[in-house]
């Protein structure tokens, strides 16, 4: 295996002992120590190593390629240009880090895109104000707001805010990554690395349920994998399937921790001329058919704490209700549901579900989402990361939030929050496989690149000097390659 | 790879050639800074190259005939002493360059405080009055700093050093006769330091104990100027007793090169457990928080 020699000439015995062959040995030449390296070990650097008897940059520097077929081409020698520049996209994944201290030698690459001159700036960021938004579908009952969610008994996030059918997690964050013990921050990092590269982390929440989380992947709570996502709160469920019940059912109450509905008292109920049915259940009424609080937050019925559907049950109101009056008790996903019919004395007897009525029970099954966790990174590109790419920081602040330099994480495109600072959300799952480092600090390392015109690049103070050609960038870094998650879009044109 | 210079944007001057990586800061006018940080880049890209040159050279044991270049010299100087058991000068490959670039960096200007820190062998210049505050962390997979101790002027000591027995592949960049997780030596230069801190860490050691797996250096890296000499590659479960053996071996080594004036002072480590040898060693201000 031969690659570029470096102009100092090593002395010809060393050469020699280079060029004799051993099994399985590959020798380097990216310095003139000539290591020859056994399989699966590294140089005498540790960034070069003999991966399947390839020499294989080891910092796993790593470029796009449009079409996965080109992949093969780009891992082979470089000898020529069998792909043009625009087909391949220099990534931020391990373009710069090495321990103890990340080398700020960004990539500065330019590509001509269409006939123009076209600039990616490419760099690890570390970032220690850096955290994950996680979101967790699911109707049960995690913790309450604000409550500390821990990984190996270290507080590495916060439970937020309950969004419609999912709760989110707020996790990592500089406070926890530096701000308390050395453990946590270990911890932190640990967690933050393993979910961002998509493995799976077992979280406990204070006062709520032991959680699992991975990207992509439905959460297990207390030991239960979730199945559904909720087709919609207690009151939305009348409004869903009101029609469907009507002549089926005298009354349908959806059991929800957060909005629990009553049909014939619903909206949607009036609009049908239905019959009140004279059945009150718990809680705090918020408007006609619709009640907050029926019971406590848990691992029950739509999210609530109850095993017995009949327990919310408040009254039944002899003047309204009737014998023989058929009753549904469902949850918001379809996984709970009873069938009731009130005797003589107006109490609700268990009895056979009819086949119309359970028809429309799995329906509401049917139309619920598998349920997911969705892990979002987020971070700040602060002063240094941006120092890296122009001598003039905040021009690139402006050009990135004019839309003159766009901001991509491993290739893939993120959300720009808008306001100062460059701070961006990206979906881990569209970013290239293990996109993510960490560094002792303890800190993330995440992969960044600003992609803008040269004569852009050149007008804010950019590093003109130190632009190189794409093709030099291939051939001398011998970068891995790998391609975009299916419908992420290549970054260039 | 050609030579990568770089000014941190904290400050700092990184140098990396292929296995060396250093971090160099000098503390003066921004204009003596800046020149010191010239000088040194400006050698820097010949140092790998003319090594290089004389590699299979620095690769032999000891004692052989003095090689040529300024570097490899050094190396060679540092190492002799102990030409009575196994060593090659490549044993203070990194102090030597450490104290070669600092000196550079040093030469003609006028600097309160400099540094070299070639992967944790460190040289420094310390002008009169002037202070140098070192963290020590045992534990490269989980750091956190075990203490603190105060370099000063007024103390001989111009360079540290640290040995330990994570070879490469299990994080570390070379290999260990021995099993201590870590042997830091202060003495006059970084490649004195260097030398002694192997040595003394070679000495940390079980012989023939079934916990230790040990591999020929050359089975892991076939260039290596160790041979095929049973290098540590992990180490098993160790009782108290034994950590205290394994201390006491490499602490009698430390004590005879204090005795002799090789080094000024030496700390061991191995499985929590410290030993800090030399009356000239700075105090440790142990359980620190970072500064």
């Amino acid at each position: 295996m031969t690659t570029h020699a470096d102009p100092a000439a090593p002395e010809e015995s060393a050469l020699e002992a280079a060029k004799q062959v051993e099994p399985g040995i590959v020798t380097c030449d990216a310095c003139p120590v000539l290591c020859r390296i056994r399989p699966g070990k590294t140089g005498a650097c540790d960034r070069y190593g003999n991966i399947n008897g390839r020499l294989t940059r080891m910092d796993p520097f790593t470029v796009l390629a449009r079409q996965p077929e080109a992949v093969r081409f780009l891992e082979a020698d470089w000898t020529g240009n069998p792909i043009a520049a625009q087909d391949v996209f220099i990534t931020g994944i391990g373009a710069g880090t090495t321990y103890p201290d990340y080398k700020p030698a960004p990539f500065i690459v330019a590509a001509e895109i269409d006939g123009v001159d076209m600039v990616t700036v490419v760099t690890e960021g570390i970032f220690s104000y850096c955290g994950l938004k996680v979101k967790i579908d699911t109707d049960r009952h995690l913790g309450p707001e604000c409550a500390p969610v821990r990984a190996k008994g270290e507080q590495v996030g916060h439970v937020t805010t309950a969004e419609y059918g999912s709760q989110m997690l707020s996790l990592g964050g500089v406070r926890h990554l530096t701000g308390g013990s050395k453990r946590e921050g270990v911890v932190t990092c640990e967690t933050l690395l393993t979910l961002a590269n998509g493995g799976a982390v077992e979280l406990a929440i204070d006062g709520g349920a032991h959680v699992v989380v991975q990207a992509g992947a439905a959460p297990i709570v207390d030991g239960v994998p979730e199945q559904r996502m909720r087709v919609g709160c207690g009151s939305a469920t009348i409004g869903i399937f009101a029609n469907q019940w009507l002549g089926h059912a005298d009354e349908v109450i959806v059991v929800d921790d957060h909005i629990t509905g009553v049909l014939t008292e619903h909206q949607a109920g009036r609009f049908l001329n239905m019959r009140p049915s004279g059945i009150r259940v718990r809680g705090r009424r918020s408007t006609p058919g619709r009640y907050f609080q029926v019971a406590n937050p848990g691992p029950g019925w739509g999210g609530t704490d109850i095993a017995d559907p009949l327990t919310i049950i408040e009254r039944i109101d002899p003047k309204l209700a009737w014998p023989g009056l058929r009753l549904l008790m469902v949850s918001t996903t379809g996984e709970h549901a009873a069938w009731f019919v009130l005797d003589e004395a107006l109490r609700p007897k268990p009895a056979e579900m009819p086949p119309s009525i359970a028809a429309v029970v799995a329906r509401i099954g049917e139309n619920c989402e598998p349920a997911l966790c969705s892990v979002l990174f987020m971070a700040g590109a602060g002063g240094s990361l941006r120092a890296g790419t122009t001598e003039n920081p905040v021009l690139l602040t402006r050009a990135v939030h004019a839309g003159r330099a766009r901001v991509t994480a491993g290739g893939a495109p993120v959300y720009l929050w808008p306001g100062g600072g460059i701070t961006y959300m990206i979906d881990v799952t569209a970013m290239p496989a293990n996109a993510f480092g960490h560094v002792p600090t303890p800190a993330l390392v995440a992969p960044i690149e600003f992609t803008l015109s040269l004569a852009d690049y050149a007008q804010l103070g950019g590093h003109v000097g130190r632009v190189r050609r794409v093709e030099e960038v291939l051939a001398e870094a011998k970068p891995r390659a790998t391609t975009l998650p299916a419908d992420v879009p290549f970054p260039l044109p | 790879m050609t030579a990568q210079i770089a000014l941190l944007p904290d400050g700092r001057l990184h140098l990396q050639h292929g296995p060396i990586d250093c971090l160099c800061r000098a503390w003066g006018a921004p204009r003596e800074v800046h020149a010191a940080y010239t000088q040194a880049a400006a050698v820097f890209g010949d140092i790998l190259p003319t090594l290089c040159r004389e590699l299979k050279r620095l690769r032999a044991p000891l004692p052989s005939v003095p090689p040529e270049g300024a570097i490899a010299r050094a190396m060679h100087a540092a190492c002799a002493p102990y030409a009575d058991r196994f060593i090659t000068p490549m044993a203070a490959v990194a102090g030597a360059i450490a104290d070669y670039l600092l000196g550079v960096l040093c030469a003609g200007r006028d600097l309160a405080r400099a540094y070299v820190n070639d992967g944790g062998d460190i040289a420094f210049h310390l002008a009169a009055g002037q202070r140098l505050r070192c963290g020590l962390i045992a534990d490269l997979a989980a750091p956190a700093l075990d203490g603190i101790f105060v370099l000063d002027a007024a103390h001989p000591a111009r360079g540290i050093a640290t040995s330990g027995r994570a070879c490469k592949g299990k994080g570390g960049r070379s290999f260990s006769f021995g099993i201590a997780d870590a042997v830091t030596v202060l003495a006059r230069s970084a490649a004195a330091a260097d030398a002694a801190a192997t040595v003394i860490a070679n000495a940390v050691d079980l012989p023939g104990h079934p916990a230790i797996h040990r591999f020929p250096a050359s089975a892991i890296d076939p260039d290596s100027d160790l041979g095929d000499r049973a290098v540590t590659w992990d180490v098993g479960p160790l009782t108290t007793d034994e950590i205290d053996q394994a201390l006491d071996a490499g602490t009698r080594v430390a004590d005879a090169l204090i005795a002799a004036g090789r080094i000024d002072g030496a700390v061991l480590a191995l499985r929590g457990a410290f030993r800090v040898r030399g009356p000239a060693f700075p105090a440790i201000e142990s359980s620190m928080e970072a500064p």
